[in-house]
């Protein structure tokens, strides 16, 4: 299920948090209602760690990431690399990386196997988000804009991109991706999905504007219905007994 | 987006075809293509009025005289209902409007003339939510509120309201001066704010609205003509709490007497400021000063208006008693000589008068200043003072001056004239809205004014002095005869065509006329 919430009455939540299959991301607010509503969907699963960084709210804009690794900006401070190395699982990677891009969340959108990236980012910075994230990386625009971070937004599951993306792109970039992929808004028809929107594979986050027909767009494409945290435990069971059996 | 992506196909580079795809509206959840809303028409329009905040009605002040609407402050404009020019004026009213959005389109929607309502029909488009730009139609009201515009109230009102009045006089037995100060007038457009014209014993009463038309008009006077003016007011009504006074000004202006040809013996006095000019004199051109030329010596003199009324004198004879002679014998005397712009020439001249021609011997013999125009057996008119009882003051104060027997004055064209009686003229003068007495006793004057009203257009044709501050319209229904080519050398005196204005003419019937001429 997609739960709507805003941060201090800001509704791009995509901003304020990081959520990966292996852990969430929550920056520092005013009150802790924000934080509150991840620890209740997620607490029991994955890790939910608030923190800044670069000593900015904006984590979800500054940093990457999947379940195998985080990437920070060169910006961020020693202690908080080393805070979220105190609190993220031990399998995942932290890694802060020399970028002049230093919002990383703009300029690469990633899910566990896949990532898009800013077409003007390093070659350096595309290796390392291979090896560290363990993704294929490839550059591209999405509807013509260059941040594909912010216009774009997929997990394991499926995925939304800006509203303006024509049929062909959409044919190329889930050949891509290989996910399903469908055009769509967030927050009332803003296009700026990722702002909107925090997702991953079994929840979603999206901010409070965002309407009823939005909603179901997004627990359809990003199959949120049937999913729950246990489901891909289950799956795994079955697919092992069967091969046992 | 859609720029670069022309240029790059008109520099030949491959690009995919691009097929816009449909999202849901986030609203109603109905498939359509993307737009910067992303909100489906229909919802957009249900959530956003961009009609919002404009004004739906407004008030435009009618004048039902004229038909013609005001536009603050205080211009009039006219407009016929549904007009083109009606259009823009409303939508001029609604500049407030066009500050918040843009008019793509404008109509009537048609009402009845009598509902005193013109209501417009707009297409309006403004920016409703991040850059969707949104078309709506919007209907505005106005109300006409009648009232009239000063123009019409005037009119409507007593038409009889002036304010000033000037009574223009001159105390001479003709009206030449006042025919030519009509043409000075109408050429100077000095009399259109004047409510009325009136047309009085010796003279002309001009009423205004406002005592500085009339203080203008009397300036213009003044310095057309040497005249004195006095001005009297009366009290028509007043209010001591607000010290408001509302008085009828009276502007009483003389024109001094002496005209153009007039014979005038000077007083003692003037003459010897003069310089001892005269004591016979004519008076040859009548300005804002008057010019006197003594016929016998060719010295000149200008008098103002100023120096006039300091020491006023009367004219001993004056043009209606001109009469006629026959020139017999011309003996010049001296050279042409130019004197205040026109030229004379000394003479001596032998004369009878066409009345005792075949009757007596009686010739004269006599100076005159026409030396250049006159020739033998020719015709010329001039003042018999041989013949003439002269009663005048001023004269009997000479002791010892031996009049001439005959003054000439010009040259005569009587005998000329004769053949063209009848005939138009080439061209036409316009005339002031005057006003007739039509008593019995103006019925009389009738005669009389028609005869010195062709005294003075024969005069017109004589002196090119004369026309110069007046404007002669051509006359279109003058059909020129075969006969003027062939008359040459000593022919009539008359207006060049050049000379002439074409008249202003609006009617759709006269300008076929002017075209069926030019053909």
């Amino acid at each position: 299920m997609a739960t709507r919430l805003q941060f201090e009455n800001c509704c791009d939540i995509g901003v304020f948090s990081k959520l990966s299959n292996a852990y969430c991301l929550v920056a520092i607010g005013g009150s802790e209602s924000f934080y509150s509503v991840f620890e209740s969907e997620l607490a029991n699963v994955i890790p939910v760690v608030k923190t800044s960084i670069a000593g900015t709210r904006i984590i979800g804009r500054m940093c990457a990431g999947n379940k195998n690794g985080l990437l920070v900006p060169h910006s961020t401070t020693d202690q908080e690399l080393m805070h979220l190395r105190n609190s993220l699982p031990d399998q995942v990677v932290v890694q802060r990386i020399e970028e002049r891009l230093s919002a990383l969340g703009n300029c690469i959108a990633c899910n566990d196997y896949v990532a898009l990236t800013h077409p003007d980012l390093d070659r350096e910075t595309e290796e390392l988000i291979a090896d560290i994230l363990g993704v294929e990386v490839f550059r591209q625009t999405v509807a013509g804009n260059i941040l594909v971070g912010s216009y774009c937004l997929f997990s394991n599951k499926g995925g939304l991109v800006h509203p303006h993306t024509s049929v062909e792109d959409l044919d190329e970039l889930s050949t891509l991706l290989q996910v399903p992929l469908v055009a769509g808004t967030v927050n009332r028809g803003s296009e700026v999905i990722a702002a909107g929107l925090t997702a991953n594979d079994w929840t979603a986050f999206c901010g409070s504007d965002t309407t009823a027909t939005e909603l179901s767009v997004i627990e359809s494409v990003f199959k949120l219905r049937e999913s729950q945290p246990s489901m891909i435990v289950n799956e795994m069971r079955k697919s092992l007994i069967d091969s046992y059996v | 987006m859609t720029t670069p992506m022309s240029d790059l196909a008109a520099s030949g580079m491959f690009l995919p075809s691009q097929t816009v795809g449909t999202v849901l509206c986030c609203i109603c959840g109905v498939p359509m293509t993307p737009n910067p809303a992303n909100m489906c028409v229909r919802c957009l329009r249900s959530r956003v009025d961009i009609t919002e905040g404009l004004p739906r009605h407004a008030a435009l002040v009618h004048c039902p005289e004229c038909r013609s609407y005001l536009h603050p402050p205080r211009t009039w404009i006219r407009a016929e209902l549904e007009s083109k020019e009606l259009l823009t004026f409303c939508l001029r009213r609604l500049k407030s409007l066009t500050r918040y959005v843009r008019i793509v389109h404008a109509e009537f929607v048609w009402t009845e003339p009598h509902s005193k309502r013109i209501k417009l029909r707009l297409r309006v488009q403004r920016e409703a939510l991040n850059g969707a730009i949104l078309e709506q139609s919007h209907l505005v009201e106005f109300t006409q509120h009648d009232n009239l515009c000063d123009s019409c109230t005037r009119v409507q009102a007593n038409p009889d309201q002036w304010i000033a009045a000037v009574q223009l006089r001159q105390h001479v037995s003709h009206r030449r001066t006042f025919f030519y100060l009509e043409q000075l007038i109408l050429r100077h457009g000095a009399a259109t704010r004047a409510l009325r014209i009136k047309e009085a014993d010796r003279g002309v009463d001009f009423f205004f609205g406002n005592r500085s038309h009339a203080v203008k008009f009397v300036d213009f006077i003044a310095s057309s003509v040497p005249a004195q003016y006095r001005t009297d007011k009366q009290l028509v009504s007043h209010d001591p709490k607000s010290n408001i006074y509302n008085y009828k000004h009276t502007f009483s202006v003389e024109i001094c007497p002496i005209c153009r040809e007039d014979l005038i013996c000077l007083p003692p006095k003037v003459a010897n400021t003069l310089g001892n000019l005269g004591p016979l004199v004519l008076c040859t051109k009548v300005s804002n000063s008057i010019m006197l030329l003594d016929p016998f010596t060719l010295r000149s003199a200008y008098l103002d208006a100023k120096q006039y009324w300091g020491a006023p004198f009367k004219t001993v004879l004056s043009s209606r008693q001109l009469v006629e002679y026959v020139v017999l014998d011309v003996e010049l005397e001296s050279s042409e000589i130019t004197v205040g712009g026109s030229k004379y020439a000394l003479a001596y001249a032998q004369v009878a008068r066409v009345s005792d021609f075949g009757k007596n011997d009686n010739i004269f013999s006599v100076r005159t200043h026409l030396g250049h125009l006159l020739s033998p057996g020719g015709y010329a008119l001039g003042y018999d003072l041989y013949g003439t009882n002269i009663n005048d003051f001023e004269i009997d104060k000479y002791k010892g001056l031996d009049l001439p027997h005959a003054i000439l004055v010009k040259k005569s064209y009587e005998e000329k004239r004769q053949k063209r009686n009848g005939k138009t003229r080439s061209w036409k003068l316009k005339n002031l809205n005057m006003e007739v007495d039509t008593t019995a006793k103006g019925r009389l004057d009738e005669e009389k004014r028609t005869s010195e009203y062709e005294q003075f257009l024969r005069d017109i044709e004589e002196n090119p002095d004369l026309r110069f501050n007046i404007s002669l319209y051509r006359n279109n229904e003058y059909q020129p005869s075969e006969m003027a080519s062939t008359v040459g050398g000593d022919d009539l005196p008359s207006v060049q065509l050049d000379e002439l204005i074409a008249e202003l003419s609006i009617s759709d019937e006269e300008k076929n006329d002017a075209e069926n001429m030019a053909e």
